[in-house]
């Protein structure tokens, strides 16, 4: 299996591009799926009757195979990059959801209720004691899923999207592994560099958590 | 002022926490709450700013009901210090200190700057602002803990146990540091301790509570100590309440002599007639030599180890005053326990 490096160099804008779209595609959902689990786990977090409903309805949601939520979609969206934000946003939920109320969880009831004696209303608290503290817990949860969307956005393909994963499809059909390998390499590459701006992204916001002594 | 009139705290669970409790902690003065655990001290204390709320009865600060106002406005208004200190571990050190400033609306600057102030107040380092609370010994984040709950320059302070997880030599420190502080600012302070010898030590009135949320004693710490009303109250004060009642009283009026000449021991002093030790043809013993403002207490312990029973008293700057025997300070020991039972 050789790699035909002038086909490389004939197609760098189609490759530029499907990498933008892929990560695009992946961004999206991790954004989106962010959006939906804090207010989801603050609910969950808060009222211990509907923590259990929630997160099984997340862990059901993600044992559904991502070929058929596509198929499930289609009425709705239909062949659109919509579709495919929508079914990978659904499989982040997993995660996100679990992190966050793990994350709210930790935060010790000595610093909230502190927070509560000093005269902090319970949104501000959420806001400025809560969310903070909880941030490396939710933070492991978002670093999770980005590199799952990433590598999930190729399925897509089935629907027409995809990004990087029209590659693999390509590659396979022609008989030509190029396609197939640089994909792989791109969609590896995409997703070590994501975790590594997020790590970098974590370490700005919890300054806190720097000078251990 | 505070006070407590008829409150009652009953737990969803049946469990009554404080019973009828009718109580004034006057302005300006520390009031310490003891008892054993369960007794209803912490919920009494967390009543005050609402963290708990009455069963019925009603709680008066500054002569307004408490449960009539906002519950976090209230809050803002009363400093509250908690064990352990229960700092933002996420927050620098000024902006720990800053918390309630800015919960009031001052601007950023403005409330770092106060916070920098009160750093200074409580014995830290500039340097020590820039800190987290984890960098910081428990001792100094205790300090950090005080300083946050000045910071708005609240009329009334709530203490809960906030030095029980310390070292005894630190304790004792902050202590001592808390007393300081009380001289300068007259603070409405309410103190929950399990430690007896705190309570003695910082309260202007102490409260005694028994299991089942029952105030059995408030009393100073002398009428405590010389006239405990049950048994129970005896039980917490220990064995050595008469030994505590010294502790309370100063070494001012009783009387004092030159120093002995032409006796086995000599006192020794430098030249600026600084006490250094009690010297014998054979031997020296050092000494600690004694302050008017220091007590009773501490008086008869060095009076037991001096070889002449002699202790030896200087002014502020050291300098020596005179000696007091054994006897002037067992007579005068006995006077402040029959004076502290007649006054009770």
């Amino acid at each position: 299996m050789s790699v035909d490096w002038s086909w490389i160099g004939d197609h760098t804008d189609e490759l530029t591009s499907l990498t933008v779209s892929h990560l695009q595609a992946a961004l999206s959902a991790v954004f989106f799926g962010v959006l939906i689990s804090l207010p989801l786990a603050v609910i969950a977090h808060r009222i211990r009757p509907l923590r259990g409903l929630l997160l099984g309805i997340s862990n059901v949601l993600f044992t559904i195979p991502s070929i058929a939520i596509f198929v499930l979609l289609l009425p709705v969206s239909g062949l659109t990059r919509t579709t495919t934000v929508i079914g990978l946003t659904i499989y982040t939920l997993v995660v996100l959801l679990r992190n966050t109320v793990e994350g709210l969880d930790s935060v010790p009831a000595k610093t909230k209720e502190a927070a509560k004696a000093m005269g902090t209303r319970p949104l501000r608290t959420l806001l400025t004691v809560e969310f903070p503290l909880a941030l490396p817990v939710i933070m492991a949860g978002v670093r999770i899923a980005t590199v799952m969307s990433i590598s999930l956005v190729s399925v897509a393909t089935y629907i027409g999207d995809g990004g990087l994963g029209q590659l693999f499809t390509d590659g396979f059909q022609r008989n030509f592994p190029t396609p197939v390998i640089v994909g792989v390499v791109l969609t590896i590459l995409l997703a070590v560099v994501a975790d590594a701006l997020l790590v970098a992204l974590q370490y700005v916001l919890t300054p806190w958590r720097r000078r251990r002594t | 002022m505070i006070q407590f009139d008829a409150v009652h705290k009953r737990f969803p669970n049946g469990t009554t926490a404080v019973h009828d409790l009718t109580l004034e902690m006057p302005e300006g003065g520390v009031t310490v709450l003891v008892g054993t655990s369960g007794c209803g001290k912490t919920t009494t204390l967390r009543m005050i700013n609402r963290m708990v709320e009455p069963t019925s009865g009603t709680i008066r600060v500054g002569g307004r009901d408490v449960t009539r106002q906002d519950a976090a406005e209230l809050r803002r208004s009363i400093g509250y210090v908690i064990q352990q200190a229960g700092l933002f571990p996420h927050r620098t050190v000024l902006d720990n200190i800053a918390t309630v400033p800015l919960l009031l609306g001052w601007n950023r600057k403005k409330a770092r700057a106060r916070a920098a102030e009160l750093l200074e107040t409580v014995g830290l380092t500039a340097d020590a602002g820039r800190r987290y609370p984890h960098q910081l010994s428990g001792g100094q984040q205790q300090r950090v803990g005080v300083a946050r709950a000045l910071a708005a320059d609240p009329p009334v302070l709530l203490m809960d146990e906030p030095f029980g997880a310390v070292d005894p030599v630190v304790r004792a420190q902050l202590q001592d540091e808390l007393l300081r502080l009380q001289q300068e600012l007259s603070k409405t302070i309410v103190f929950v301790t399990h430690d007896i010898d705190e309570a003695v030590r910082l309260g202007d009135q102490i409260a005694v509570f028994r299991t089942g949320g029952h105030l059995v004693q408030c009393a100073s710490p002398a009428e405590l100590l010389a006239r405990p009303a049950d048994d129970f109250v005896a039980d917490f004060l220990g064995a050595e309440r008469g030994l505590k009642l010294l502790s309370l009283k100063t070494l001012a009026d009783v009387p004092r002599g030159p120093a002995p000449e032409g006796g086995v021991w000599t006192l020794v002093l430098d030249e600026a007639n600084r006490p250094l030790h009690w010297a014998s043809k054979e031997t020296e013993i050092p000494l600690r030599p004694l302050k008017d403002t220091d007590s009773l207490l501490a008086a008869l312990d060095e009076s037991v180890a001096s070889p002449t029973g002699l202790i030896v008293r200087v002014d502020a700057d050291g300098v020596l005053t005179g000696v007091s025997s054994r006897d002037d300070i067992h007579e005068h020991a006995g006077r402040a326990h029959t004076q502290a039972r007649v006054a009770a």
